[in-house]
């Protein structure tokens, strides 16, 4: 399917959906819709937690765990490293991840030798790979940030593989018909075709990033939401590890919005490709 | 302008048999002659425009423009594809001034080319448009507005109206017409329509199924300006029935 059509059919849901009796503005749909169900559910949470009588050290109540957290010491310094960290070795993934696609769909006989060292990459358990790392690269920044892309770059060289190798064949034609050379085709033609596959990679990238971050930070830290996760529960003050969960969720719904906004305001013909239409 | 001479074509499928598409094809064929090429699916005829753009190596034979071989595409070569195939990322003007960016040919006055030329298939305003915007047709106008911009002396055609419906099919024949009586070019129009041929070509080169060899080069007499109507013209008749016997053998024009 060209892109153009596949474009095409999406408007036309599009079309189908605002015929509908009563069209929700987008921005009810977008922001107000999932603020208001996230609201809801830590209603229900604050409400069971009051009414059955919930020990806090099962599970805290929101309200517990919002005092506890605010009032923690440096609580903004530990979200802080932790978000370098993330991002840190979300862009070393990214930056790493677009030449290595660019590689593996150079040739098959490059695919054939550099895709088996990838799987090996990502055969290796990161958690049980970041302490041997910490021995080999010292308890620094640096080896959490090997293992946050470790654990973020492989669905992004994937994703940016297959956009870069679904070019419709008669797009590639085309630029050998305006007498394109491979740079040419790969700057013109095969990359901007990528970009909605190089964005679906990011938002996976992004995600698998913080995961990474907290995965290093257990492993060797003296800072970071991770580390105040584990010293926290080890003193049994379970609202404080709660508020470090909550905060790690909000900075990969923030991330992941960030990357959102950036596909839409620099490239707005691209389609969203992950996006689930309903 | 064009000799196709002698020329055969095999791909080499995955099990390593080889595939015979062309056997033996050669026309000659004259500056600003307007050329179909019809016959069954598969016959080849998408791959003898690929050899004459150079997007493919011939196996035998050559293909010789202006004296000179086809060894790889030629910058005076506009091809315009089965699909509109257009950039889902740039703009119709952008779209239409592609290859011109591709070829580093990019000249003052080309934007300004680019608008003539969308305005000559009635797409005027259209500019800033990105393609998703645009209908099927007016994506297939911006196609051939991309294939022209650099004027080039020889037109291919895949199929291009093949995805269109009947109406705006028509509509862009005649367009099509009407740009090749402005901007003479040498045209070769591959179509599975036999009426669509008849209705464009100066010739209509008839080939048979795989692997496909010429059943027989048919002139069509029609007189030019040429307009929908005219089908029931004795030569047109004369023509259509010729080529749909050399496809379907004796007897089936009656079913027309």
């Amino acid at each position: 399917m060209q892109p153009a059509g596949s474009v095409g059919s999406s408007s036309a849901q599009g079309a189908t959906s605002s015929t509908d009796p009563r069209p929700l503005p987008a921005w009810v749909l977008e922001i107000v819709l999932p603020v208001a169900a996230i609201c809801g559910l830590f209603l229900v949470w604050e409400a069971t937690c009051r009414y059955f009588a919930v020990p806090a050290y099962i599970i805290p109540a929101p309200s517990a765990i919002w005092t506890e957290t605010v009032s923690a010491p440096s609580i903004t310094w530990h979200t802080l490293v932790t978000g370098k960290t993330v991002l840190l070795g979300f862009m070393a993934s990214a930056l790493i991840s677009l030449p290595l696609a660019v590689l593996l769909t150079s040739s098959p006989l490059v695919a054939a030798a550099v895709y088996p060292l990838l799987v090996l990459t990502q055969a290796i358990p990161k958690v049980a790979l970041a302490p041997i790392l910490v021995v080999v690269l010292g308890t620094s920044e640096l080896p959490r940030v090997v293992v946050t892309f470790l654990v973020a770059f492989f669905p992004l060289v994937l994703s940016i593989a297959s956009g870069l190798v679904s070019v419709p064949p008669e797009l590639i034609e085309l630029g050998r018909a305006c007498r394109a050379n491979r740079w040419t085709e790969l700057w013109r033609i095969r990359l901007p075709y990528a970009v909605p596959f190089i964005f679906s990679g990011l938002k996976a990238a992004i995600a698998l990033a913080v995961v990474g971050a907290v995965v290093a930070e257990f492993v060797n830290a003296d800072a970071g939401l991770g580390y105040l996760i584990q010293t926290s529960t080890a003193f049994f003050k379970v609202q404080l590890a709660w508020g470090a969960l909550i905060i790690l969720s909000i900075m990969g719904i923030v991330l992941f919005q960030i990357i959102v906004a950036i596909e839409r305001i620099f490239f707005p013909w691209s389609p969203g490709i992950d996006k689930p239409t309903v | 302008m064009i000799e196709i001479d002698n020329v055969s074509k095999h791909f080499v499928s995955r099990d390593r048999d080889r595939v015979a598409a062309l056997a033996n094809v050669s026309i000659s064929i004259r500056r600003n002659e307007f050329v179909c090429l019809v016959g069954p699916s598969g016959c080849g005829k998408s791959t003898l425009l690929r050899l004459v753009g150079g997007l493919l190596p011939v196996s035998q034979g050559r293909v010789v423009i202006d004296g000179r071989p086809v060894m790889e595409p030629r910058a005076e070569t506009g091809i315009v594809f089965q699909s509109p195939t257009l950039l889902p990322w740039a703009s119709v003007l952008d779209n239409v001034l592609f290859p011109l960016k591709m070829m580093k040919r990019i000249a003052p006055d080309s934007a300004d080319r680019a608008r003539k030329l969308l305005k000559l298939v009635g797409l005027d305003g259209f500019e800033g448009k990105y393609p998703r915007e645009l209908s099927g047709g007016m994506q297939m106008r911006t196609g051939i507005c991309r294939a022209l911009v650099h004027d080039p002396d020889i037109l291919l055609m895949d199929e291009p109206f093949g995805s269109l419906d009947a109406l705006t099919r028509e509509e862009l024949t005649l367009e099509l017409m009407r740009l090749w009586r402005e901007q003479p070019k040498t045209v070769l129009f591959v179509t599975h329509s036999i009426p669509e041929s008849v209705m464009l070509a100066d010739r209509v080169v008839v080939l048979s199924a795989r692997p496909g060899r010429i059943a027989e080069i048919v002139p069509v007499d029609v007189p030019r300006p040429r307009q929908f109507g005219m089908e029931a013209l004795d030569e047109f008749q004369r023509a259509a029935g010729r080529i749909r016997r050399l496809i379907f053998g004796a007897g089936r024009d009656v079913l027309h």
